[in-house]
């Protein structure tokens, strides 16, 4: 009996699931440490609220940013070499592992943003405009920071290079993101139309996307 | 290659076939110049001193890397040709360090294993009842012993239909019992007219259930 591919992307996206709610990786380490960089910026720049509330969404993306591909990256690279076999002898097309690890990153992104979101709003007393946008936003930046957290650490994993490629892979792709998220909330801010920087972050999540689903077959073979 | 250990009944077309097939890790010369047959029906002993390159071979012939010089194929499949998944899905490894999740209860790595394979997922408790772990089934995975974890794994092969065994020190980790379950299903599967190769440090062992052995000396097989 053979198995489909979204059935396996399933599996593999319950599977690191279950593993995060066990080791509580993202809920009780990288959460908290987020929620903490917040509250350590006001010691840096002082407690004026005018100048807190005009930089805050900016520094929600950043942390986002980095927090989120460390999430990705982290949960993607969490596998052994014998587990990686074992993966690959159940017969687990790898680009359904690609999505499947992808999915359950975009989950654990999406707890991140709501929570850390939170803290930002209480802490820099930021305006929620144009809810429908903004979580549009939200969704498509978790979806390219799982995207290509999750395509880093395959390629990390595939290589000699180690984590020392991480910085290198990530910053060219997430900084249309972090560009595409600041200027779609500054957008939303002023009135303006933000559907270019939306389609901006779309078309960097449908191209890491596909780059990660041609070259994961490639890469558990190299 | 030494003399056949055990007689062996019928013989049919080699489910491996190595043809001069060499190795490298790096700049590292692992395996060199291996020639090796095994068919349908087989149970193959492979001895060698630590670091012989005994791993290396198993991960090699479970197609999990690929040749850098020579040719041959398993199951059919060439070894040098990519995307082998669906192959993969026939060739059962279990390894001298355990390929299951210790995040996951022994449980829900079988029930992974059953829907990345595609098979029903009661067989997952029938399975880990068959190695006598039925009352251990919701134990976390990390907090069970070595040898309750290299049983997950032996239920995973007895859950899983496969054409190709692999062990790695089948022995190694296991009471009596178990290592009379182990050496069942091997007996199990070559009778089924699939084939085995046990990899041991323990020749008398291997030596009474293997039909003939070979040894790797310095990357080569004698």
């Amino acid at each position: 009996m053979t198995t489909g591919f979204w059935h396996q992307v399933r599996a593999v996206a319950h599977r690191d699931l279950l593993r995060e709610r066990r080791s509580g990786d993202v809920l009780w380490v990288t959460i908290p440490f987020g929620a903490l960089a917040l509250l350590l910026v006001p010691l840096a720049v002082g407690t004026d609220a005018k100048l807190l509330r005009e930089i805050g969404p900016g520094m929600y993306w950043v942390i986002v940013m980095l927090f989120g591909v460390l999430v990705a990256v982290g949960k993607a690279s969490k596998e052994t070499l014998p587990q990686q076999d074992a993966s690959s002898l159940l017969g687990l097309d790898p680009a359904a592992g690609y999505v499947g690890r992808t999915a359950s990153s975009l989950i654990l992104l999406l707890i991140f943003e709501a929570v850390v979101g939170a803290v930002a709003v209480g802490l820099y007393n930021i305006d929620i405009l144009a809810p429908g946008w903004l979580a549009l936003t939200l969704l498509v930046v978790a979806m390219g920071l799982s995207l290509l957290g999750t395509l880093t650490a395959s390629i990390v994993n595939s290589t000699s290079a180690g984590t020392a490629l991480v910085p290198l892979l990530v910053a060219p792709l997430s900084v249309p993101l972090l560009l595409g998220a600041t200027q779609a909330y500054e957008g939303i801010r002023l009135g303006h139309g933000i559907l270019s920087w939306v389609l901006l972050m779309i078309a960097v999540v449908l191209i890491v996307a596909m780059i990660g689903v041609l070259t994961a077959r490639p890469m558990q073979e190299s | 290659m030494t003399e056949p250990t055990r007689p062996r009944e019928n013989r049919t077309e080699p489910l491996v076939v190595l043809d001069g097939v060499g190795v490298r890790v790096g700049s590292t010369q692992i395996l060199r110049d291996i020639n090796l047959e095994v068919d349908a029906g087989e149970v193959v002993g492979l001895f060698g001193a630590n670091g012989a390159g005994k791993t290396t071979a198993l991960r090699l012939i479970a197609t999990l890397i690929r040749p850098a010089e020579g040719k041959g194929t398993v199951l059919g499949a060439d070894l040098s040709t990519p995307q082998r998944y669906d192959v993969r899905r026939r060739i059962g490894m279990v390894g001298h360090v355990p390929g299951i999740f210790l995040e996951m209860t022994l449980l829900e790595n079988l029930e992974y294993a059953a829907r990345v394979a595609g098979v029903p997922l009661e067989q997952a408790g029938e399975a880990l009842a068959a190695v006598g772990l039925a009352g251990a089934a919701d134990r976390l995975a990390g907090a069970s012993s070595h040898g309750m974890q290299r049983r997950t794994e032996f239920a995973r092969e007895l859950m899983i239909d496969r054409s190709l065994l692999l062990l790695d020190e089948p022995h190694s980790a296991l009471d009596r019992d178990a290592v009379d379950l182990v050496e069942g299903l091997i007996e199990r599967k070559a009778a089924e007219g699939g084939a085995v190769v046990v990899v041991s440090h323990d020749r008398d062992r291997i030596n009474a259930i293997a039909h003939r052995s070979v040894e790797l000396r310095g990357g080569t097989l004698t």
